[in-house]
């Protein structure tokens, strides 16, 4: 059904003048916060502690904690991909009510790609922010429809007869890929384990690379 | 559309307008005046050019100063000269920093808890419709008019496409449908691969 528009905004109401995106955005950002802390819009300490949460605490080492314990601990796997909500709990990451997540998991068969090719979004609990390039569109338009050459200009060269599945994350499930367990990994701690994944890898761009050999 | 252009170690933020930008967006949306899907659709009615051109954050910006005024927080005026009209009464931020590791852990909230009964059910084959909405919509080009299978159901969300536009919230099921690679692109596509979409009740029809 597509909405009447007889009430609330109309679609192009307002296609006029925010159209002129800045040139210098350094100093009408600036300008706005001002506007926007005088008027009591904003809580500048807040400001401050959203920029240092997202550039300092909440990041891909997130993920890398949950694909850790899947790999180490089999119970913990089938609780992650049978509702990931609650499995991402145990770490604090978010609430078991919040946004929906789901782990699709990689196999010897199936290799799972992420994408969102309508705008951006992105698992930022368990990843943070995303990487211009995730966000580009080369990447949103090319992920749905030739997966397999992207994943070649990322170094991933698939098998024929593995299946590709992308997931475009058009609602507000956030998806995040269980990538394989490296070879050679089979005595690491769940700490250790956590270390070399990628975020790439939790992506679907890359798989896990096997531990560097210990030069003795 | 060109190769991946990737940045080895590339920052959170490339420069510290950014990073203010995106505080601004989630402090100032804490007011609720606005939805993740209107502030959404302010990027889809940049004109092209743009909208591939422009950087991500300016583009945010862009968005989240017509959201101001639209929604009745800052008015044009006060945009333009950088004060707050005369005789404005300081009002009380909804977001502290105390508040926001909680108010990160729910941060969209787009479920709902009603009982709204599902169109389609996990396994059955499903067409996407091919509408094309002046506003915005989730349903992307590439699949309307093709044929899928509902993977899941994922219970119930608002509807973006009336919620965009301050319609209504319509809240209805989520499904992720699974489309086959060669469906969508044709004969020469791989033959195992698929493309889920997650789609809306009434984005799809029976098949």
């Amino acid at each position: 059904m597509t909405p009447s528009f007889k009430e609330g905004d109309h679609p192009h109401e307002h296609d006029h003048e925010h159209q002129a995106v800045p040139s210098d955005p350094a100093l009408r950002v600036k300008a706005l916060e001002s506007l926007l802390v005088e008027k009591g819009i904003v809580d500048r300490a807040a400001l401050d502690a959203l920029v240092d949460t997202y550039e300092n605490k909440i990041g891909p080492r997130n993920g890398a904690r949950v694909v850790a314990r899947a790999w180490i601990d089999p119970a913990y796997k089938a609780r992650l991909l049978a509702d990931a909500n609650d499995a991402m709990a145990d770490f604090g990451f978010l609430s078991r009510q919040g946004d929906r997540m789901m782990v699709v998991e990689n196999t010897p068969n199936v290799h799972n790609v992420i994408v969102c090719t309508l705008c951006s979004c992105y698992p930022w609990p368990v990843l943070g922010l995303p990487p211009v390039w995730y966000k580009s569109a080369p990447y949103r338009s090319r992920a749905v429809i030739d997966p397999r050459g992207v994943l070649r200009e990322f170094g991933l060269q698939l098998a024929e007869d593995m299946e590709v599945r992308v997931w475009d994350s058009t609602a507000e499930l956030r998806y995040l890929v269980l990538p394989e367990r490296p070879e050679g990994t089979e005595r690491m701690s769940e700490d250790e384990l956590a270390g070399l994944v990628t975020r790439d890898s939790m992506v679907g761009v890359s798989k896990v690379p096997p531990p560097a050999k210990v030069q003795s | 559309m060109g190769p991946v252009q990737y940045e080895k170690n590339e920052p959170v933020f490339h420069a510290a307008w950014e990073s203010r930008v995106f505080a601004m967006f989630l402090a100032a949306g804490a007011w609720h005046k606005w939805n993740l899907d209107a502030f959404r659709h302010t990027r889809e009615v940049l004109p092209p050019a743009d909208y591939l051109e422009v950087s991500y954050y300016a583009q945010w910006f862009s968005g989240l100063q017509d959201l101001l005024v639209r929604r009745g927080l800052v008015t044009a005026a006060e945009i333009q000269s950088g004060k707050p009209a005369p005789g404005t009464v300081r009002a009380t931020p909804p977001l502290t920093p105390e508040e926001i590791p909680a108010a990160l852990s729910n941060r969209i909230r787009a479920q709902r808890n009603v009982p709204v009964a599902p169109l389609f059910r996990a396994g059955q084959r499903v067409r996407a419709r091919n509408i094309n909405p002046v506003g915005h919509t989730r349903l992307p080009r590439y699949a309307r008019g093709k044929v899928g299978t509902v993977d899941r159901d994922h219970g119930v969300f608002v509807f973006p496409d009336t919620n965009a536009h301050f319609l209504g919230e319509k809240p209805q099921h989520v499904y992720s449908v699974c489309f086959a690679a060669r469906e969508l692109w044709g004969a020469q596509a791989p033959e195992r691969d698929c493309v889920y979409v997650d789609m809306w009740d009434d984005y799809l029809e029976p098949a």
